[in-house]
């Protein structure tokens, strides 16, 4: 356990006092990669949960320099910083080392930050991309997103007597990352803290683009206990909903293959958006979400099996 | 602009820049939950996973990067280093209330037993 006492030791770059909720997984991630490296940072974070929780002005929780960018262009915002500071460094004007991230929830990721994350891949910006997933828009009241798993129940896919939550499968933006062929692509998960911290220390020290996708079980939107957020992080990688993965330079290696795949029941019984899929009468939608999980799954690992 | 003062739009830095940052230790979200855990160093193996875990970077760490205890300024009482913790009787979620009224050496030995 050496390594995390050593990690304890350096100085916490994300200040306590942010009003994000009791048991909140952000902090979690954001912690794990101001701890993993000694670089300086640069942030540039789009609105969302730990944006707003943790700038609220005149309070920053934030010992890194950080800019508070709109919903769309957190990935523009961190460009054009990243394309200053190559020109400071072609110029003379500066000696350090920085490395420059982009942090975003699923919102400005998925949704509304698509396009300027697109453009900042294809142009090669020196970046790390880490989107924080909670799988809806939870800081403005749990509306969906197209990141929202088939079937949840959110407030603008509610649960009813004729539609069953959200009837789309939710996008696969790791494929779409991957499309750009930049040289790190990953998923990971905050349970996994050691393979959560190697991933973004990887995304760090890559030449070029990075991007990481990150699940955070959200206590509020996803409906469980406060403490519950780690376990659910671990369930997800249990039955496969959420493979801990990696695609460097177009190969993909997973990170962790469960002994035994669980039913995704184990998952879904744990948080109460997913409450109406453990009722009779659904039977065949818990079929149906059973099944895109395992397409997913073995598409994945035929693709390692492959070396693709 | 310091925390408390109110001050005019032109009297702000352009662009809303924070000069001070993590000034939001000024700000105190310790009374937000109504349990808090407590720790029992004699069982605690220094593993740091509820360092890790914890959202609030709630955990004090001694010089030599273990643990020193539980930061009540800040811990919201999520109980997730709770747990998250290895060791059964390390770490344990009371009542603040129950602190209140039985004191904490009494609270401590309910919980714990014995010492």
């Amino acid at each position: 356990m050496a390594f995390l006492n050593e990690l304890a030791k350096r100085e916490e770059r994300l200040a306590p006092g942010h009003r994000l909720c009791p048991g909140c997984g952000q902090p979690i991630i954001v912690r794990a990669l101001l701890n993993i490296t000694d670089y300086e940072i640069v942030i540039a974070h789009a609105t969302g949960c730990m944006e707003v929780c943790s700038g609220l002005f005149p309070y920053t929780s934030w010992r890194v320099p950080w800019i508070h960018s709109a919903f769309e262009n957190a990935a523009a915002t961190i460009a054009g910083a990243e394309a200053m500071y190559k020109v400071w460094k072609r110029k003379g004007k500066t000696d350090k080392d920085i490395k420059f991230v982009a942090l975003a929830s699923d919102g400005g990721t998925y949704d509304i930050g698509l396009q300027a994350l697109s453009g900042a891949l294809e142009r090669w910006h020196n970046f790390l991309y880490v989107c924080i997933d909670n799988q809806a828009y939870q800081n403005t009241g749990v509306q969906r997103s197209s990141a929202s798993p088939f079937g949840s129940n959110t407030t603008t896919t509610p649960v009813g007597k004729v539609k069953k939550g959200k009837e789309q499968p939710r996008k696969d933006i790791v494929s779409i990352a991957e499309g750009h062929h930049i040289p790190y692509v990953a998923q990971g998960s905050p349970h996994a803290w050691r393979d959560l911290m190697n991933k973004m220390k990887q995304g760090l020290e890559v030449e070029g683009p990075a991007y990481l996708n990150v699940i955070q079980p959200c206590c509020l939107g996803w409906r469980f206990p406060p403490d519950m957020t780690i376990e659910v992080a671990r369930m997800s990688a249990e039955t496969c909903v959420w493979p801990l993965y990696e695609v460097i330079d177009g190969a993909i290696k997973i990170n962790y293959k469960p002994k035994k795949k669980l039913p995704i029941e184990e998952y879904f019984k744990m948080q109460g958006r997913f409450s109406h899929f453990l009722k009779p009468e659904n039977k065949d939608m818990l079929k149906e979400a059973q099944r895109l999980t395992d397409k997913q799954w073995e598409w994945l690992l035929k693709r390692e099996a492959a070396g693709l | 602009m310091k925390i408390g003062e109110k001050a005019k739009w032109d009297e702000l830095l352009t662009g809303g820049v924070i000069e001070d940052p993590g000034n939001s230790v000024n700000y105190k979200t310790g009374s937000w939950g109504i349990e808090k855990p407590i720790w029992n160093k004699d069982a605690c193996i220094n593993c740091m996973f509820c360092w890790v875990y914890c959202p609030d970077s709630a955990i004090k760490v001694d010089k030599d990067g273990n643990m020193a205890g539980i930061d009540c300024d800040f811990c919201k009482g999520c109980g997730l280093c709770v747990k998250e913790c290895p060791k059964p009787n390390a770490l344990a979620m009371v009542l603040k209330a129950d602190i209140e009224k039985k004191g904490m050496d009494v609270v401590f030995k309910e919980t714990f037993g014995g010492k």
